[in-house]
């Protein structure tokens, strides 16, 4: 079964506000995932500078020879990425998912300032729920 | 073309994966950073002067390189003892000891790889554009960017590092870490590069 590694969520100034790994093969220390959260935007942005025609908005796959990584960018700016297994399938369709997970639980609550790391207790029930209907409904299709 | 050594050498051309638009650019880097070649079939858009196109190119790449040299799951990285609790002071001290000798394989971000050291990205894809990357042991680095709907491009590079091997490494009047002025090797180049995409 397909793997996911680990899942960051970035907001528009490149600061991390959520990561969560599953397993021991995504596990980060703090700084360290505080660190590639803002190399990853900083690559995200100069990957715009790059492009050879007009409208680019940023890498949405990078792929490497032991995992790959999704990214997803919201008209906001946050960006959703997930690290996971070569070649895993329907990762964008999971960021999507998350990315409605956020603005449900995360966005709509009155507790939380915006920018801020996510100490939200509904938005980690329904995401773990998420990942795992996820993961038992790819198998199905 | 009959000048490779052998066929078990060097891979015969692949079949072509993409239809349509022909590859945008190309660039080839040595280790140091020098540009040695720059190819541009087609690019409509010019955000920087060349120099910092290069520079720009050159710093992203080594960056992604060092991001997923520490992002790879593979290696062991040491945890932070306040996720794990342990009985015995002897089992912490042998526990660290053996997790600082596999994340010693890591490395901090920013410290420069070794080419072919640590996990290196082989390509990556935006909406626009898919960027493909080679590096070589001798640290030459091959980028092709080409239409974000083009396949697994990493045979086609082992096989444009072929012709580099052939036009530019062999030729005796080539300087290594110059700028390479091979006609051969931009002719030879050009056809292939039509033929792929």
């Amino acid at each position: 079964m397909a793997a996911i590694y680990s899942l960051y969520i970035i907001n528009k100034s490149g600061g991390l506000i959520f990561y969560k790994d599953y397993g021991s093969k995504g596990r980060m220390d703090t700084n360290d995932s505080l660190r590639v959260a803002s190399l990853w935007h900083s690559m995200h942005a100069i990957s715009q500078q790059l492009s050879p025609t007009i409208g680019c908005s940023g890498i949405e796959l990078l792929e490497a020879d032991t995992f790959d990584l999704h990214c997803f960018q919201s008209l906001t700016g946050t960006k959703f990425f997930v690290v996971c297994e070569p070649g895993t399938q329907h990762m964008e369709a999971l960021l999507k998912v998350v990315y409605e997970l956020y603005t449900d639980y995360v966005l709509k609550n009155p507790f939380y300032e915006m920018e801020m790391p996510i100490r939200c207790e509904l938005f980690d029930i329904n995401l773990t729920q998420a990942v795992q209907k996820d993961r038992v409904a790819l198998l199905g299709r | 073309m009959q000048f490779f050594g052998g066929s078990e050498i060097s891979p015969s051309p692949p079949v072509p994966t993409a239809t349509g638009n022909n590859a945008h650019m190309m660039y080839v880097f040595n280790r140091n950073g020098v540009c040695l070649l720059y190819r541009e079939w087609n690019r409509p858009l010019h955000t920087l002067n060349p120099q910092q196109d290069h520079k720009l190119m050159f710093g992203l790449l080594f960056s992604l390189k060092s991001l997923t040299a520490k992002m790879d799951p593979t290696k062991y990285h040491f945890v932070s003892l306040s996720l794990h609790s342990f009985q015995h002071q002897f089992s912490v001290a042998v526990y660290n000891f053996l997790l600082m000798m596999r994340s010693a394989e890591k490395g901090n971000l920013g410290i420069p790889q070794l080419p072919g050291q640590g996990c290196s990205f082989h390509s990556f894809r935006t909406n626009t554009y898919k960027l493909s990357f080679m590096e070589t042991p001798s640290g030459i680095k091959f980028i092709l960017v080409t239409n974000p709907r083009t396949g697994d491009l990493r045979e086609t590079l082992k096989y444009i590092y072929n012709l580099y091997v052939e036009y530019v490494a062999k030729n005796p009047l080539y300087t290594p870490g110059t700028l390479i002025r091979c006609e051969l090797f931009n002719t030879a180049l050009d056809q292939y590069v039509r033929s792929i995409a």
